[in-house]
């Protein structure tokens, strides 16, 4: 068990590989109530959402979500979040643990016209079932179409409580989904899935997996990868910049710096062999110029050891001139230099991904329901 | 029960030491193998890399001779005795696995030829060192 942000939570249950594994070959069964939950409702709930997030969220349909950032004035990350869409003027936001409550205090002194914040993580929780037996799993639970539900879609689980929401979401770069549920139901739904699974290698993945999955699917971790001193454009998160929106909270810095460029890039990288990356190694470049690797560029933010791909992979930043993929980079560790190659994100792709259903959702809602 | 097997030394940092006969052509010499127990392979877990030591190069009892990293962070691996690197096992180099699955075999690490016979006598018993793991496991 390791304390996580005044959570106890496991780091394994029996083996972060195994638990890797099966996520990637079977399932994977996560606890992660402790991701925060914030319900931004009324009619000007998508105007402060607008007004807060990167993402043009009035693009974002009844049933849908959208993965975005929260930035300060100066255009720092203050947490990357999905907002879900659960009504015409009711979203549920999921931010980070650790910064849950920062998040909400900056929400609120930011709120446009009539809308209410309410963070509501005390009583809930979030269960995530993560691979490609996913979907399967939870049909078989749920007495519910998920296979109707397309990637980053939400839908309302009536049959178990009028709270309880299923989101073909998650944070390990292959199929998933996410069960939104009170907390007196976490529990039952938690055996009802072990036990469905019966002997299919479905596994509970604890967080050193969540960790190395995330890794694999170059996904970025705020804190680890980013925080408020990183733009979107440095973490190449710009994809979720929507420009063509009203005004938000740090788009004047940031068309600036896009504008300006920037001094450094996020990067994946991976070696042929050699240790794990880990945060904070050196990353240079030129051997031949003087110290112990050479010139220095860059910085790991995260790594590990890939299981799918066999080597050890991170991510990072470097010199916009050294991002390219193809670039060769050096990585010392304890003095010994190993060859690191920079490659384009993500290290790991599902091979067949959710589709991402181009239909209204509403109708997905209702057969679920 | 974490297995520790009895015709073994150990060290209080979860080296094991086996004593072997020498190279024939090195008259009475001897070697130390060494490895990491049982518990410190459980308690490591997920182990993905190996770095060992320079045939060659000479060490201090308890210098860090070895390095092995799990997928959670790296670990020091000290020499139980000081003496000459003799020979290391290339093998847990390819697949460190070797190591979580059979740390006292195929899952060694190097072995060393003693300078000082002496420290060999000053290691753990099985049963000192079955103490100690209990000892801190509570």
């Amino acid at each position: 068990m390791t304390e996580f942000h005044g959570w106890d939570m496991p780091l394994y249950y029996t083996s972060i590989i195994e638990e890797h594994m099966a996520v990637r070959q079977a399932a994977g069964l996560f606890d992660v109530s402790h991701m925060g939950q914030v319900v931004v409702k009324g009619p000007d709930a998508v105007r402060t959402l607008n007004r807060l997030l990167v993402s043009d969220i009035v693009q974002v349909g009844i049933g849908r979500a959208c993965y975005t950032l929260m930035l300060n004035d100066a255009g720092g990350i203050l947490d990357d979040l999905i907002v879900f869409r659960l009504g015409a003027e009711d979203y549920l936001v999921i931010v980070n643990c650790s910064t849950r409550e920062s998040d909400v205090a900056w929400m609120n002194e930011h709120l446009v016209g009539s809308t209410t914040i309410t963070d509501i993580s005390e009583g809930r929780g979030i269960l995530a079932v993560q691979g490609p037996l996913a979907c399967r799993l939870l049909e078989q639970i749920l007495d519910a179409r998920v296979t109707s539900l397309g990637r980053f879609d939400i839908a309302p689980i009536r049959t178990m409580s009028p709270e309880a929401c299923i989101a073909r979401t998650g944070y390990t770069g292959g199929d998933g989904f996410e069960l939104f549920l009170p907390n007196t139901h976490l529990l039952r739904v938690w055996d009802a899935i072990l036990t469905a699974a019966g002997s299919r290698g479905v596994k509970p993945v604890g967080l050193g997996a969540r960790d190395t999955l995330r890794v694999e699917a170059g996904l970025r971790l705020n804190g680890t990868d980013m925080d408020a001193a990183t733009s979107p454009i440095e973490v190449g998160l710009e994809w979720t910049v929507a420009w063509n929106k009203p005004d938000f909270i740090g788009r004047q810095p940031l068309l600036k710096q896009k504008q300006q460029g920037v001094g450094r890039k996020f990067v994946g990288f991976e070696l042929a062999q050699g240790p794990v990356p880990r945060q904070g190694y050196e990353l240079t470049v030129d051997p031949a110029a003087g110290g112990a690797g050479g010139r220095r560029v860059g910085t790991v933010t995260s790594g590990t050891f890939s299981q799918m791909l066999n080597r050890p992979i991170g991510m990072g930043y470097v010199e916009p001139a050294c991002a390219k993929p193809g670039t060769e980079l050096t990585m010392t560790v304890r003095s010994q230099r190993h060859t690191a190659k920079v490659v384009k994100l993500p290290f790991w792709k599902a091979e067949a991904p959710a589709p991402v259903l181009s239909k209204s959702t509403a109708a997905t809602l209702e057969k679920l329901s | 029960m974490i297995q520790i097997p009895p015709e073994l030394v150990y060290t209080k940092s979860h080296e094991w030491a086996r004593r072997l006969p020498g190279a024939a052509q090195a008259g009475d010499a001897i070697e130390i193998m060494v490895g990491i127990t049982a518990h410190a392979q459980e308690e490591l877990r997920d182990i993905v890399f190996v770095e060992l030591p320079k045939i060659g190069r000479t060490v201090k009892q308890g210098e860090a001779a070895a390095v092995i990293e799990s997928v959670k962070a790296a670990f020091d691996i000290y020499a139980p005795v000081s003496g000459a690197i003799a020979r290391v096992n290339e093998a847990v180099v390819k697949s460190p696995q070797l190591v979580n699955q059979d740390c006292y075999g195929t899952g060694w690490l190097f072995a060393i030829t003693p300078s000082d016979p002496k420290e060999f006598s000053s290691l753990l018993s099985s049963g000192a060192y079955s103490q100690q793991v209990q000892a801190q496991a509570h």
